[in-house]
């Protein structure tokens, strides 16, 4: 049977894998993807104790926040990137440490 | 009962595997069609945990608004055809050490916690419940929200835009 903790593992892994690709990307794309791994993570998480507990589907009412920020955070950074990309011609994280341009 | 196990895991391992590949993957487009996966197996978790809104606008949001947009940002930020989107890493092996540690003290809370599980809840649709709160007692995060994805829309198409005379970054 399946319980709370299959699904808590399994986001616990996404999470982990998340901010290992925050952690060794260099790409500011990449960077990105990591952080839509750790949201996914979140998300898992979110629904699952919504099934597993008695808060009822507010837990779900959560998760589909988060997706909205996510496309929020996904659009604005990506507008970010592309500015960036046009000023430096890199979207190398390091590689990029002045803020004026 | 086995049937429906067996369909968890393979939901897993799809959504883990392909996680695992936009980690390691070598060439940045492969990572981010692994991510479609992964987005994919999380929007079958959800299915499999009886939220089927949830489900659907994981399919509709992820795949359908961020993917395409990090598909976008990886065309634009790249020229395909010079073989440079090879992506890098760094700090590798103290990252992986770190994050070791990080998911072990995590998979020892989630063993170690005993769990107060709630059972038996019929799996139904969820659509209509989420609308009414939606609209009775989470109305204000919901007023909030559209205001942030309209301003989001508003600031993303100013930074991205060519042809600003002042808004150099």
């Amino acid at each position: 049977m399946i319980g709370l903790t299959h699904y808590l593992v399994v986001a616990a892994i996404l999470f982990s894998l998340g901010v290992l690709a925050v952690s060794t990307r260099r790409n500011a794309i990449s960077v990105l993807m990591g952080v839509e791994l750790i949201l996914n993570a979140g998300n898992i998480n979110l629904v699952a104790f919504s099934k597993f507990s008695d808060v009822g589907i507010s837990g779900q009412l959560f998760a589909l926040f988060v997706i909205i920020l996510a496309a929020a955070e996904a659009a604005v950074a990506l507008a970010i990137v592309l500015n960036i990309y046009r000023n430096h011609h890199t979207v190398t994280v390091d590689r990029l440490h002045s803020l004026s341009g | 009962m086995a049937l429906s196990t067996l369909t968890f895991y393979l939901f897993a391992l799809i959504t883990v595997g392909s996680g695992v590949v936009v980690v390691f993957a070598n060439r940045l487009i492969h990572a981010v069609f692994a991510l479609l996966f992964t987005f994919f197996g999380t929007a079958g978790l959800y299915v499999f945990l009886g939220a089927d809104f949830v489900a659907g606008a994981q399919v509709l949001v992820y795949v359908g608004g961020i993917l395409v947009l990090m598909l976008f940002g990886v065309m634009l930020t790249n020229r395909i055809y010079d073989l440079q989107i090879l992506a890098e890493r760094v700090h590798f092996k103290r990252s992986v050490a770190v994050v070791g540690v990080g998911f072990a003290l995590l998979a020892t809370i989630i063993f170690r916690t005993p769990w107060q599980m709630v059972e038996g809840v019929e799996p139904a649709s969820t659509t209509v419940s989420i609308g009414r709160l939606l609209m009775s007692e989470y109305v204000l995060p919901f007023e909030i929200a559209a205001m942030l994805l309209l301003a989001a829309l508003i600031g993303a198409s100013m930074l991205a835009s060519r042809d600003n005379e002042e808004g150099d970054l």
